[in-house]
């Protein structure tokens, strides 16, 4: 999958660029491109009833959770193929705003799988991983979306079925929810009653 | 969307006419005064005034400097021809952002993401729950309490020890203790201000309209807003795109002030003694001329006495980040160096009426070596002053 390959790489380089909290502004937007070749366009869209389907994003562990898609895959093991997969090499690396940008762009929903807590290969991620998706699930709390639109995982390399059920479960629920109400699509200048001068900008 | 260029030109042309850009001779006093180019030796704003009014406008677009402003306006205080930066650095980037340019945002750019987030229309907030039984609110009327991004800001910025929420409550037992029972939006939208500075207008009008229409419906005749980047935003931004407003705009400690000076609202008598320092938010102070009102507030409580720093009033230095964006080892040397200011005063503590101030100068704080060095709190005035309320 081409986009999950070039996402990857850009996680990779704004992990640097938030860690040299310098000048380079290659970091942020990078990743935010990333995400957006991985939320893409929705084709068709949700017009009939039923045809709904959920595009989701989700951040995978290079240790982990993205060995079980892989494995998922080699066993022929049938999954919805809603998600695009960012490999990322540790889940700890999923700041809010990466799960932010995703639905800012679009995505019905937006899934973190990292390793169980003992096995993060970098000690404490795990752990940051679910004390930033806390971060998270508020955050898309306040903003009044359905909390079911994000989900956290751990599922280790060895675990091929559990990823298979986690995407069943999570695109089922998706599909319940409906598509996302920040679909671009619908957004657009409210007018504003009594209000002039829009020939200033 | 690539520009044409004389679209370019004629765009930063209006921009270099209404800021007085052409004025310049060069003197080097903004360079010399500037909190940035303090520390960073490759930022330069008379350089980039030169550079816009030679016409480089294009050749900006890759120039990290033009992020590297904190829009904090102490260059307009020295220059003696009058310039208006804040007008030229805002007409910049829009056009060097239209062009492909970005800053980096800082966070991940994760409020900006929600900023974004928040244009979208069928969205429906969840943005109250902060407010408990002792407050009293109501649903029209009219006095609105604008409340801003608190609620956002409480969640992310948690580890700074900055808490914008219990500034927000502060600002509500406030007002209930001077008689005003504030409407609060339900589905308030962010008021742009950090999009605005970003370059973002397009973004920037859908919050605005959205936040217009609200207002407009609660029935509004007066909006307090306790953010000095809400206050300079609604007050300033959304006449310049939308026209004249049907309310109007104050900030709280405009409003507190009044309050006290008019007996309608009383403070405690045994409180705690403590000596404080005020940090003047750049919005409040530089752009909106707002010196006095939150100083009023504070020589009114009891047990409060307030020292100065230096540097304070219109020569206040910002707090080192401007809009959540290309926040530095600069920004770090500018907060630290503004913290020791403040110790320096005796105080016991550095009390702001920004949540910005708060969250950035918590943020330089939250360095051990730093915190253990100065032992200084930062503190709203807001809570403050709800702190001392009989
Ligand atoms: S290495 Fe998998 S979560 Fe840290």
């Amino acid at each position: 999958m081409a986009s999950a390959g070039s996402a990857e790489s850009a996680a990779g380089k704004s992990a640097a660029g938030e860690s040299a909290a310098g000048k380079s502004a290659a970091g942020e937007s990078a990743a935010g491109k990333g995400v957006g070749a991985a939320v893409g366009k929705r084709e068709g869209g949700a017009s009939a009833a039923g045809a709904f389907e959920p595009r989701v994003v989700a951040f995978a562990c290079n240790w982990c959770s993205y060995p079980a898609a892989d494995a998922a895959g080699i066993n022929k093991m049938q999954y919805p193929p809603n998600a695009r997969i960012i490999r990322v090499m540790c889940a700890g690396r999923i700041h809010p705003a990466f799960v932010l940008k995703a639905l800012e762009l679009g995505a019905d929903g937006v899934l973190v799988s990292g390793c169980h807590f003992a096995d993060c290969h970098y000690l404490f991620g795990a752990k940051r991983a679910s004390e930033q998706f806390e971060k998270t699930a508020k955050l898309v709390h306040l903003l009044g979306l359905e909390p079911e639109r994000v989900r956290f995982e751990m599922i280790s390399a060895a675990e091929a079925p559990k990823f298979v059920r986690v995407m069943h479960e999570f695109v089922d629920d998706l599909r319940k929810l409906g598509p996302t109400p920040l679909d671009g699509a619908e957004q657009g200048e409210l007018e504003v009653p009594g209000a002039v001068g829009d020939e200033h900008t | 969307m690539a520009t044409s260029e004389l679209d370019l030109l004629k765009e930063l042309g209006d921009a270099i006419r209404e800021s007085r850009a052409r004025f310049c001779y060069e003197c080097g006093k903004c360079t010399g005064v500037c909190p940035v180019a303090r520390y960073d030796n490759g930022f330069s704003p008379r350089s980039l005034l030169v550079r816009a009014v030679r016409g480089e406008g294009e050749r900006l677009v890759d120039d990290v400097n033009v992020w590297s402003c904190l829009t904090c306006k102490l260059c307009d205080t020295r220059c003696p021809a009058g310039i208006d930066y804040g007008i030229l650095t805002k007409a910049v980037r829009a056009v060097v952002r239209r062009e492909g340019g970005e800053g980096t945002c800082t966070h991940g750019g994760a409020v900006q993401s929600l900023t974004k987030i928040m244009t979208a229309r069928k969205l429906k907030q969840d943005r109250l729950e902060w407010v408990d039984g002792s407050m009293k609110t109501k649903k029209s009327g009219d006095t609105v309490f604008f409340v801003g991004c608190a609620p956002y800001f409480e969640v992310l910025f948690e580890e700074t020890g900055a808490s914008p929420l219990d500034a927000a409550r502060g600002a509500v037992r406030l007002l209930n203790a001077a008689g005003v029972t504030p409407v609060l939006l339900p589905n308030e939208r962010c008021c742009g201000h950090d999009l605005l500075w970003n370059g973002d207008v397009e973004n920037f009008r859908m919050l605005a309209r959205q936040n217009l229409a609200m207002l407009e419906e609660s029935g509004a005749k007066r909006v307090i807003v306790a953010c000095p980047e809400g206050y300079a935003t609604l007050r300033n931004d959304y006449p310049a795109h939308f026209g004249e407003l049907p309310f109007e705009v104050i900030h709280l400690t405009e409003f507190l002030a009044e309050a006290i000076e008019g007996g309608e609202l009383e403070f405690g008598g045994a409180a705690e003694e403590t000596v404080v320092t005020y940090q003047d938010p750049c919005r409040l102070g530089r752009h909106m001329g707002i010196y006095d009102a939150p100083r009023r507030v504070i020589e009114a409580l009891p047990g409060v006495t307030l020292v100065e720093m230096p540097r304070s009033r219109e020569r206040g230095i910002c707090c080192g980040v401007g809009g959540f964006q290309n926040c530095t080892s600069f920004s770090k040397m500018i907060q630290a160096a503004r913290l020791r200011e403040a110790k320096a005063t005796g105080a016991d503590a550095l009390v702001t009426a920004c949540p910005k101030c708060e969250i950035h100068l918590g943020c330089a704080l939250s360095d051990p070596a730093l915190s253990d060095e100065l032992g200084l709190r930062i503190v709203d005035v807001a809570v403050l002053a709800a702190s001392r309320l009989a």
